[in-house]
């Protein structure tokens, strides 16, 4: 059990950070720490991919030369390049993301002065039973004239 | 391959469109509604091409599907799209909904959303359109990841777009949930890739049958299929995960609601079918004692939607809470994990993409005609201002009670025939009758309000515009002849769904 966990050290500690970063946006009141936690949670997946694609000994998937200097096809020189345009499209992916939750959490900001979501909703209710009472009230002051 | 070269490019051609729509439309001149126009005519383009794929699949004679390689590039090097019957349908179903959800609440778009932002609004609508239908035709698991976040986004962006704060607010915990869920099933893929060694689903297939053969890597393999389970669960709302939809649901506008709803979420239900057939297997799935599960929370969900649509006012979070309730139907057919359990979940997918649109639109029709108030109490009488709106809401109702004759009757009999075969035939027929007479009993109430004439009221007189008729006759139509017709269609279905394993 324990041999497997320090042989894949890397996909441990990438699954690790990933907890870590799902609790926190789980768990956080705060918005910012939320969307902290998103790309925390989105890092620790790349570390995950950047680890399987690697093979030690191997080079960077850009053809070399040898000392002839002819180009080396030869696949087996080569560390997996799939798994980095895995990494790249998903950096896009929560990038994007990411602009998208700082821009919602910005017009909630405008409309609550507030970054915790349960706040916002309290608010609202609040405000919602401050309307309902004077509708009540103006109705009675209506009964009474 | 066995069909013509035209209907071999369709799958590509009906995403590209799309995008090329979402990419065209900010330029366009913004007047006389031009903007909404473009996306309902290259929505409806989109019907006629699947419907035309359709037809070319059930008659090639052949094979029944064909995989269509990016740019002539064979799969582990290029990416690739499949198309069979099983995606043809829902593609051509998910196009007419989107079609009908537009046209039907058209009227409502124009007073929710302003002129200005409305132009943003169709290019969420296209984008959304694009990878719905990239997700029901991609063959490659990491391009699914990629539009289920580009779908997030445009969701999320559609529920704001009302610009109300709790349109927001319920956008910002849409995307929260969404995020999470979106992460699990990242790490899913990752883990996936892992064992596998291929993003490809068949290639995945073959190695996962080989492992699962050996008994080896049996608890990774678990973990990643409950993760990518639990991961599009959130996301497609099933119920111990679905808190956040009455409130994305209930506070966006109205065509928002009809396409989350109708769309949004079988988009992803669809892609959790074809994990499970696809990349696993049903052996596999019954191996990693995944069906169970799901199947158990399919039926939680049909209760526990329906208990909470209860004890709802707003007529649109009832409706909202009602669809969690669907959901739990479609997973009770998953949970079945054989080809007719399967192809019925299917079939309500159909249904309910037809079903829950119309609803909306009902609704927005009636509560237009009482003064835009969203509570049921309001609606008194309103049939008898807007009677079409009227009609869609009877025969809405009428098919989520599952009245013969109705949408909704086709698709529970094929999930109670489905489930004769299995060994949970007693849960599984225990929980379709009491989710039946839990729908009638807020559904009835409904329309009881609707139909009741209100004397205090003045009378109202409302011009009710020519497209809206058209729409709603349209799926009213849709909703009976689904109700009558609906068996070649679960022949074709059940045979889409062999053919996708």
């Amino acid at each position: 059990m324990f041999a497997k966990l320090v042989v894949n050290h890397y996909e441990a500690a990438a699954v690790i950070i990933f907890g870590i970063g799902l609790s926190n946006l789980l768990l956080q009141r705060n918005l910012i720490k939320k969307i902290i936690g998103l790309n925390i949670m989105n890092t620790s997946v790349y570390l995950f991919l950047a680890a399987k694609g690697y093979i030690s000994g191997r080079a960077a998937p850009l053809l070399i030369q040898d000392a002839a200097g002819n180009w080396i096809n030869d696949a087996s020189v080569y560390v997996n390049p799939v798994p980095s345009g895995l990494v790249l499209t998903g950096i896009v992916v929560s990038l994007s993301v990411t602009a998208f939750a700082l821009a919602l959490t910005l017009r909630l900001y405008e409309s609550y002065a507030t970054l915790n979501i349960d706040e916002a909703l309290l608010k609202m209710t609040r405000e919602q039973e401050a309307l309902e009472e004077n509708l009540l009230q103006e109705s009675d002051e209506d009964v009474l004239l | 391959m066995s069909v013509n070269i035209f209907a071999y490019n369709i799958p590509f051609i009906s995403i590209f469109l799309m995008m090329l729509a979402a990419i065209i439309t900010p330029i366009l001149p913004n007047r006389k509604r031009i903007p909404e126009k473009l996306s309902c005519a290259v929505v409806f383009v989109n019907v006629i091409l699947s419907a035309y794929l359709i037809y070319v699949l059930t008659n090639s004679g052949g094979s029944l599907t064909f995989n269509f390689a990016m740019g002539n590039f064979p799969a582990p090097w290029g990416n690739e799209l499949r198309a069979g019957p099983l995606e043809a349908i829902l593609s051509f179903a998910f196009c007419v909904s989107m079609l009908l959800s537009l046209m039907g609440n058209s009227d409502s778009t124009a007073e929710d959303i302003p002129e200005k932002r409305r132009v943003i609004f169709c290019v969420l609508v296209n984008l959304l359109t694009a990878s719905l239908l990239a997700l029901t035709y991609t063959n490659d698991i990491f391009t699914a990841y990629v539009f289920i976040e580009i779908n997030t986004i445009a969701a999320c962006a559609i529920v704001a777009v009302k610009e109300s704060p709790e349109s927001i607010r319920a956008a910002l915990r849409y995307m929260i949930m969404s995020s999470v869920g979106s992460g699990l099933l990242l790490i899913a893929i990752c883990l996936l890739y892992d064992l596998t060694g291929h993003l490809s689903m068949q290639n995945m297939n073959l190695v996962i049958k080989n492992l699962i053969a050996n008994r080896e890597y049996i608890m990774p393999l678990t973990v990643a299929l409950a993760l990518a389970t639990i991961g599009l669960a959130i996301k497609s709302a099933l119920y111990p995960f679905a808190s956040w939809l009455p409130d994305a649901h209930g506070n966006s506008t109205n065509v928002s609601s009809a396409i989350l709803s109708g769309l949004v979420l079988k988009g992803h239900i669809f892609l959790l079918i074809k994990i499970f057939v696809r990349v696993f297997g049903l052996e596999a799935i019954h191996d990693l004692r995944m069906d169970n599960i799901i199947f158990a929370l399919g039926i939680i969900a049909m209760i526990m939607g329906s208990v909470n649509a209860l004890s709802q006012v707003n007529v649109k979070r009832m409706i909202a809470w009602s669809s969690v309730a669907q959901v739990g139907y479609i997973f009770l057919g998953i949970g079945l994990n054989t080809n007719a359990g399967i192809a019925a979940a299917c079939l309500h997918i159909i249904v309910h993409a037809t079903v829950k649109p119309m609803l909306y639109a009902a609704v927005s029709g009636l509560s237009s005609a009482a003064g835009h108030s969203k509570s049921l109490h309001a609606l008194m009488g309103t049939f008898y201002v807007n009677r079409w709106a009227g009609l869609g809401l009877i025969a809405g109702a009428f098919s989520m009670m599952g009245i013969p004759a109705f949408a909704g009757f086709a698709s529970k009999l094929s999930l109670m025939l489905a489930s004769f075969d299995s060994p949970v035939m007693i849960f599984s027929l225990a929980a379709l009758v009491t989710s039946s007479v839990l729908n009638a009993l807020y559904y009835v109430p409904a329309v009881i309000v609707v139909l009741t004439h209100d004397k205090t009221k003045p009378k109202v007189h409302m011009n009710v515009s020519m497209i809206y008729k058209i729409s709603m006759g349209i799926f009213i139509a849709l909703t009976i002849y689904l109700g009558l017709f609906c068996v070649t269609l679960l022949r074709l279905l059940t045979r889409g769904v062999i053919v996708l394993g």
